[in-house]
């Protein structure tokens, strides 16, 4: 009976049977005679701890049974608690000095350089870390190599503390390819000094870093709410745990935790669910006279490839086929260590063409003759799938609000044309954390406007300034693209005058399904390339299966009036997981089906869907993907 | 009443297992650890029972390395009320298991000892059978209903899950107890308690502390991904299929 908790099936729903034995047990239960002994968990811990408070600042926060001050207060409420639940039961509140949404490179920055300077001026600041994966790490993706700029600021001796940087890069190849030719082109990337990691690894570092300096991080809590006072932000809540598919309460239901911060950092990488309520709502983008953020899709796979083969060190980078001329996109290919290989695919999401299948674009990729034989006889580790902005200088929002920050990823520091956005979002993370420190420090109410301005004066403004109109300009097509890309790169440096503006945002440049043809990709296999819920498996996703989609359709008639017969339903074809499915119901009608278990947290609905329809929210905490060594 | 609760720490059952190349067991650097679903259940049943008022403590036991520590956390947040670490770097099989487990139940005490029908890792299904054996107490092994009733003083009536159906038996105190899938949903651990929980002391023990000499009763020769399975073939006729099950699949 537990072998069906291992997920070994590949049916619509990869994970439907590992989930199936739980649906047994809730239509099982009955309710257990100990029930009305059981008091709500406010109430109970209440009990033992109404008021008080540690008198140490750095020790962990203060809390207390929060009364419910929401509606009283006007707190604006974005989660997906039913109204009167919400009025019903008052949330615990847990206070910090700093609250940070997010466990990756910019918020485990901010979290290390706030206890730094607390160890150099003296001070004493308690600091939080949400995050919504199991494990902190597990829910981080990227090609990766890595530039330890901000690495070298944050911890200069992280050689001596085994920081995951094993690999230097040796070899930098660019190839242009053609359906079955490499032409190599002069490499514009100049990665001597950088190294070819895995960002999950190095993440985890991080999180060990940051925890022995005293960090509190809280893995498989998913802040889903931004907690308000006035136009103020005061922190974040946890979603409630434990709610059945029907929207009732389980046995095990737990109510969310307020966690209120004198300031709040948003660390959630591309398109964060909360980050995009925020720059909407205090309309940041307005604000910095930006312009919208535009994304890509990368697609990646960890392969174990024979020993001969394997070159650590080796990068390269190939544009062209299989995307063609109007697409922008590239493929990446990484020797790291232990005989392991990162190889990916990046899809810019404003593509025209609705049948455009990135995952298959991504496994056609892979039988390119020049880099097939490299992964023949070798095995798939991981799978994994993530957005990444592209929007560089011209998107960026203003970083700062009542409150609090945004940093990395969730405002967009990515250098497109370098392919590399960890070491600037640690360095936003650093920054935002040295004018939290003086803030906090100094202020009655504590603002960041002081981290707008160092960013501004930073090298990761001056960097992304550099190389602000390369993307825009390949919206004239690959060839001009490149063409410019290495006329700015080499001769310009960025110092022209004007700024390119991006085109339409990515949603709106999906064109009618009638304007196209369907791609025929060819079918997988099973050895180079395979199938999605096979890759699927791979990701180690899961979620409580017996919760509400976490995915809200603005308007549930859209998909069925508009993405299907307009669109011929582009989310069925972008999604990296096979969430979305069109499925004959009775009346033999297509009818949208969410199969929000196998989400991937990548976010590309929330950013394709044409007419915006889709939401994407945080899940209960603890799922998605589990992502090890990506 | 003191429950006790024994948990392990396994790989989570939603990672995608890989067998090492050297074929000597499974990858386990770089993945992700979780306490085994069945002990998860256990421990929630304990902590049901001392809700419900009929036991004062839960006692939560795990062996191994120094990263048990990461599971007993996890079962104190969820609301257990002391930890033993039974601290050991050797490979634990299930008869070692027992054996430390019987002696920590000599000294505990406890009156019930509740652990998870197996561990997703090695599917033994042995420990708790073979602990009960040593401390000659009655068993109620794949349990899907745990009830004790205050009339009847010194016994615990549990539901079992048997291949013909439910089961019920009576088991007269101290006892021990496997849990199966359908007993319960366990709890979540909510953040405060998980906050709690880390400066909760966990006890540290060594075998030898509890007289128990470590050996290797089981030996691991070869671990293997099973064969793949092949493309089934369409056949076009009865005679075909026949052909094939007599010559190929020679099963008749």
């Amino acid at each position: 009976m537990h072998s069906r908790l291992r997920c070994s099936s590949s049916t619509q729903n990869a994970t439907a049977n590992c989930q199936q034995e739980t649906a047994l047990r809730s239509s099982c239960f009955r309710g257990k005679q100990n029930s009305e002994k059981q008091q709500p968990p406010a109430a109970r811990i209440g009990s033992t701890s109404v008021g008080r408070s540690f008198t140490s600042r750095g020790l962990a926060g203060a809390w207390h049974v929060g009364k419910n001050l929401r509606q009283a207060q006007g707190y604006a409420s974005e989660s997906g608690n039913s109204k009167q639940e919400e009025e019903a039961e008052a949330r615990e509140v847990m206070e910090y000095d700093v609250v940070i949404v997010g466990a990756g490179p910019a918020g485990l920055a901010a979290a290390i350089r706030l206890k730094q300077l607390c160890q150099e001026k003296g001070t004493e600041l308690s600091v939080c870390v949400l995050e919504k994966a199991s494990e902190v790490g597990a829910h981080i993706l990227s090609g990766n190599v890595f530039e330890p700029r901000a690495l070298n600021e944050l911890i200069p001796d992280w050689k001596e503390q085994n920081a995951p940087l094993w690999v230097p890069v040796t070899k930098d190849k660019f190839w242009l390819l053609s359906e079955k030719h490499a032409f190599p082109v002069p490499s514009p990337f100049k990665n001597q000094g950088n190294f070819v990691i895995s960002l999950s690894e190095l993440v985890r570092w991080l999180g060990t870093k940051a925890e022995e300096l005293g960090v509190e991080i809280y893995p498989g809590f998913a802040a889903s709410e931004v907690l308000y006072e006035g136009a103020r932000v005061v922190g974040v809540a946890t979603n409630d745990m434990g709610i059945a598919k029907s929207g009732s309460r389980k046995p095990n239901f737990q109510r969310g935790i307020e966690l209120k911060g004198r300031l709040t950092l948003l660390a959630e990488g591309c398109r964060g669910s909360l980050s995009e309520t925020v720059i909407k709502k205090f309309q940041l983008r307005e604000e910095a006279g930006a312009q919208h953020q535009t994304y890509a899709i990368g697609l990646k796979e960890v392969w174990e490839v024979e020993e001969h083969k394997h070159h650590p060190g080796y990068v390269l980078h190939t544009v062209g086929w299989p995307l063609n001329f109007s697409t922008y996109g590239g493929s990446f290919l990484y020797h790291m260590d232990n005989q392991q290989v990162a190889i990916g695919l990046v899809v810019a999401l404003d593509y025209k063409n609705p049948y455009m299948n990135p995952y298959e674009e991504y496994q056609r990729f892979k039988q390119h003759p020049s880099i097939r034989p490299l992964l023949e006889g070798g095995k798939v580790v991981q799978y994994g799938a993530r957005t990444l902005n592209e929007g560089g200088l011209q998107s960026i929002p203003r970083t700062v609000f009542p409150g609090g920050a945004l940093i990395g990823c969730t405002a967009g520091f990515v250098n497109v044309p370098k392919i590399k956005g960890s070491h600037t979002a640690m360095k936003t993370g650093i920054l935002a954390a040295e004018a939290a420190h003086e803030a906090l420090s100094s202020m009655e109410n504590p603002n960041m406007d002081a981290y707008w301005e160092a960013l501004q004066h930073s090298w990761v403004w001056q960097e992304l300034y550099s190389v602000r109109n390369i993307r825009p300009f390949f919206h004239h097509g690959l060839l001009p693209g490149l063409v410019h890309a290495g006329l700015d790169h080499y001769v310009i440096r960025g110092r022209l005058p004007y700024t390119l503006a991006h085109g339409p945002p990515d949603h709106e440049c999906t064109e009618a399904a009638e304007k196209h043809k369907p791609i025929q990709y060819p079918k997988p296999d099973g050895v180079i390339t395979f199938d999605l819920l096979t890759s699927l498996y791979r990701s180690s996703t899961n979620h409580e299966h017996d919760q509400p989609p976490h995915l809200h359709l603005v308007d549930k008639h859209v998909p069925e009036t508009i993405n299907l017969p307009k669109f011929a339903a582009p989310e069925s074809r972008y999604c990296p997981a096979r969430v979305y499915e069109y499925i004959a119901n009775e009346d033999n009608k297509l009818q949208l089906n969410i199969n929000a278990q196998n989400c991937l947290h990548c976010k590309a609905c929330d950013i394709k869907d044409p007419k915006q329809n889709i939401k994407w929210t945080v899940p209960e905490g603890g799922g998605g993907p589990g992502y090890t060594i990506m | 009443m003191k429950i006790m609760v024994a948990v392990k720490r396994v790989i989570d059952y939603a990672v995608k297992i890989r067998v090492k190349p050297d074929k000597s067991g499974v990858e386990t650097a770089n993945v992700k650890m979780s306490m085994n679903p069945f002990c998860e259940i256990a421990l929630e049943e304990a902590l049901r029972l001392r809700e419900a008022g009929h036991a004062s403590e839960v006692l939560v036991v795990s062996m191994g390395g120094t990263q048990c520590s990461d599971t007993l956390r996890t079962a104190l947040a969820m609301g257990a009320d002391r930890a033993i670490h039974v601290s050991t770097s050797h490979s634990l099989f299930p008869l070692t298991v027992a054996k430390l487990l019987q002696a920590l139940a000599t000294s505990e005490k406890p009156n019930i000892l509740l652990l998870g029908k197996q561990a997703i890792d090695d599917d033994a299904n042995q420990t708790g059978q073979m602990v009960a054996g040593l401390l000659q107490w009655p068993q109620g092994t794949f349990a899907s209903k745990v009830q004790i009733d205050k009339e009847t003083v010194g016994s615990v009536t549990v539901e079992r899950e048997v291949d013909g159906g439910l089961e019920t038996v009576k088991l007269q105190l101290p006892a021990v107890i496997t849990t199966d899938l359908r007993l319960n949903q366990p709890r979540y651990a909510t953040l405060p308690n998980i906050m709690k929980a880390k400066k909760k002391t966990i006890t540290q023990i060594t075998p030898e502390q509890l007289g128990v000499q470590i050996t290797s009763d089981l030996e691991i020769l070869e671990v293997f991904e099973p064969p793949k399975r092949k493309a089934g073939v369409i056949v076009a006729s009865v005679d075909e299929l026949l052909d094939k099950l007599k010559n190929e699949a020679h099963v008749i």
